[in-house]
């Protein structure tokens, strides 16, 4: 677990944990996050999120693999198992259609599971059940069958885990009526996010990113405070800008809002728009921001095909075509099984430069 | 069966099944005082000693298991009709053949023990209390449906009897059920979930893992191998390798039971119940041979249709197979002549509670969903955001 930390300070380019953290809340001060001396990580974010809704409803309960004795795989539910007991944490047997199929019938029955996937590659062992049994019951029941489940866990590209340990779910989750998918970003999205979800209803698929569990962002008193809460369904303008408008979710927010600053030193001002919530997703904020800016670029970790871009951009497109002064441009991960070699691997996921350049062209300011 | 407008008469008739109030209205016996009868096969076992062949009933259970196992036979040969008429559309899996199972199960728990099946569950949904005008609103797709018509027939569901459905996906039901019998143990419920499946899912991975998870956290779960013998067209002999399924829990205790005979049946569920609900002498210690909660009882079963609408069921079974099996040992005569044997009834009254029954079998105009009903139930909180007709410019809806 501690090979993340190592891992993200590398990309900075060689700092240690703490003096990365420290150059990100230099950066971060000069943006409009809420302003606060304290820090958490998104990590610390989740376990608190997670621990406070155990505490406030008994019905929660955790249930995955290495989630209690091991502390959890990413150490996400660390500390749990020694406060609420062997009643309240789950350590499951490497049987993701079983245990899914589990915590959909406790739900089924009115208890509220938070469901952990190691990693959401292997929830496709399960996604029967998250599409099927899940996802549907409420409408085919016509409201008698509701699910009030969370499933989360790291979602997307790692640091060299490979083809089969890489992949994207954003687009496939949120495709399905009846779920609502949600991507966090920094502390206070994770803790905000994961207190909806497991508070919502119906069932909820909470992607989280493996190499944002380490990343310290300032949090402010009233995301701290036990009764915070996100709102499900809308987007956060992380960046206002006027010149061009980048969407974008989880790790890549970080990616857009580095672009944003190099951007700016050449003269465009860009609008970045955190989604938070890939479904709902919030059109209304996506094409409002469009008809100010004219141009748009929407960017992603997971394969460009009918990707979660591809559906911003035909939304802008049916909704705000009058609007636009460039074609929609997508940055995505390679069209492309995840490859292992670390050149590779970076060819394959969105970077910086690739934002920038879309920007650019965008703004007609390249050829 | 021709459809017709129900009658103000007729709709006392669609109460719940197997009330004594209708019995009452009967001049036959409401008598409860215990009748002893043996099953007519012995229970093979599995790691457990099997329950007493005795089976304690009443005149007034006997005459209840004839009269709503006629009704669920009425229903579906009814139900095979609407399909035939185009009145009934998608799939339409039968259960006639099998009503001892539903009968024999109700008889032995209650409404607070949940039942999970799969979707061949018209019978069970009537079992657990469902009215037949919902059922049949249900197939055909009427708004007055016990899921408003948005199921279908593999989708019936009704939690406030602890009928959590109709699942269309085969052995999906399995880990589910165990997650009811999770949450049953959770909330400290004295209850028990029977989860059924077939043959066919018997095969299912994901029923093993479950399985395994249940007998590891001690659920109060039961599961019933509905073994009818074929898994759609294939035959349990050329899809597993091991067909005695009540064995296949390998430290799981199962019980084969003759199917066909409600009070077995009933024997069978009563015997699982209280075993899943006792306190272990190990408890909670998960050694090696501690207590197992669970067990797996199979169900030597029969449907006389075919898989479903769209299977004739005469392809890879004969035909003297299929009528060899309602001369010997079809539920409903079983009962009939226990009845006739013990005196409860005579074989006249029985045929005329047939009638009556056939009478009930009665379809009502309802109305089909409002369009509005398309978007409704897809989350119980929408916040405000939008969903999609086919042309999104012509047909959008906001969530509430």
């Amino acid at each position: 677990m501690w090979g993340i930390l190592r891992r993200s300070a590398v990309d900075g380019g060689g700092f240690s944990a703490s003096s990365l953290r420290r150059t990100r809340s230099a950066l971060v001060s000069a943006r409009s996050y809420a302003s606060g001396s304290k820090e958490m990580t998104v990590r610390d974010a989740l376990n608190s999120a997670i621990d406070e809704e155990m505490s406030a409803d008994p019905k929660v309960f955790v249930m995955g693999e290495e989630v209690g004795q091991y502390q959890g795989a990413y150490k996400i539910t660390k500390g749990l198992l020694e406060k609420y007991g062997p009643e309240r944490v789950y350590d499951t047997p490497i049987t993701e259609a079983g245990f899914t199929g589990i915590g959909v019938g406790a739900a089924y029955a009115g208890l509220k599971p938070v469901v952990e996937f190691m990693t959401f590659n292997f929830s496709m062992q399960a996604i029967d059940h998250i599409i099927n049994s899940a996802a549907k019951s409420n409408y085919m029941s016509a409201g008698q069958i509701n699910v009030p489940i969370v499933f989360r866990g790291p979602n997307g590209a790692a640091a060299g885990v490979g083809a089969q340990h890489s992949q994207c779910y954003a687009a496939w989750y949120a495709s399905v009526p009846g779920l609502k998918v949600l991507a966090p970003y920094s502390a206070e999205d994770a803790r905000g996010l994961l207190k909806a979800a497991i508070r919502d209803p119906d069932p909820v698929v909470f992607l989280e990113n493996e190499l944002l569990y380490g990343e310290s962002f300032p949090i402010s008193e009233e995301a701290l405070d036990s009764s915070f809460c996100l709102p499900i369904g809308k987007a956060k303008i992380e960046r206002e800008g006027k010149d061009v408008t980048i969407t974008t979710f989880s790790k890549m927010v970080g990616f857009a809002l580095k672009a944003a600053e190099k951007l700016a030193e050449e003269g465009i001002s860009a609008e970045v728009i955190n989604l938070r919530s890939i479904r709902p997703l919030d059109r209304a904020t996506i094409n409002a921001s469009v008809r100010k800016t004219s141009r748009l670029v929407t960017v992603e970790e997971g394969f460009p095909q009918h990707g979660v871009c591809a559906e911003i951009c035909a939304s802008v497109v049916e909704e705000s075509f009058s609007y636009l002064d460039a074609p929609v441009e997508r940055i995505a991960g390679a069209d492309v099984p995840m490859p292992y070699a670390a050149n590779l691997e970076r060819l394959a996921l969105p970077q910086v430069e690739d934002i920038v350049r879309a920007a650019k062209r965008a703004c007609y300011r390249s050829k | 069966m021709a459809l017709s407008r129900l009658s103000s008469r007729s709709t006392t008739l669609l109460q719940p099944l197997a009330t004594t109030s209708l019995l009452r209205r009967r001049h036959i016996s409401t008598d409860t005082t215990p009748i002893t009868v043996e099953t007519s096969l012995p229970f093979t076992s599995h790691l457990i000693s099997p329950p007493s062949r005795a089976v304690e009933t009443s005149s007034q259970e006997l005459l209840s298991f004839f009269r709503d196992m006629a009704l669920m036979r009425r229903m579906e040969i009814a139900a095979d009709s609407l399909y035939k008429a185009k009145l009934i559309r998608g799939f339409c899996h039968l259960y006639d053949g099998q009503e001892a199972v539903a009968i024999g199960m109700e008889a032995a728990i209650t409404k607070r023990d949940a039942i999970i099946t799969s979707y061949r569950d018209h019978c069970t949904f009537l079992g657990r209390g469902g009215g037949l005008f919902e059922a049949f609103s249900e197939l055909m797709g009427r708004t007055t449906g016990c899921s408003k018509g948005k199921g279908g027939s593999m989708h019936f569901y009704k939690k406030d009897a602890s009928f959590y459905g109709g699942h269309g996906i085969v052995g999906a039901q399995a880990p589910l059920g165990c997650g009811l019998a999770f949450a049953q143990k959770y909330s400290k419920e004295e209850a028990v979930t029977f989860t059924l499946y077939g043959d066919g899912a018997a095969n299912q991975g994901q029923l093993f893992e479950a399985l395994n998870i249940a007998a590891l956290w001690d659920l109060p779960a039961v599961l019933v191998c509905e073994n009818n013998h074929y898994g759609m067209g294939t035959a349990e002999w050329r899809s597993a390798k091991s067909p005695a399924y009540f064995k296949r829990g390998d430290y799981v205790p199962g019980l084969k039971v003759d199917g066909m005979d409600a009070l077995a049946v009933k024997q069978a569920c009563k015997f699982a119940k209280e075993h899943a609900l006792k306190n272990g002498p190990i408890g909670s210690n998960h050694h090696a041979f501690a207590f197992v909660f669970e067990q797996i009882l199979e169900m030597d079963t029969y449907r006389y249709h075919g898989h479903s609408m769209s299977d004739p069921g005469s392809t890879y079974r004969t035909r003297d197979e299929i009528s060899g099996v309602r001369q010997v040992r079809d539920p409903i005569d079983r009962v009939r002549k226990l009845i006739i044997a013990h005196d409860i009834a005579t074989e006249k009254e029985l045929k005329d509670m047939e009638k009556e029954v056939r009478k009930e079998v009665d379809a009502a105009e309802s109305p089909i969903p409002e369009p509005s009903e398309l978007f409704s139930n897809i989350y119980v909180k929408g916040f405000g955001a939008e969903s999609f007709g086919a042309d999104r410019k012509e047909l959008r809806a906001t969530l509430p």
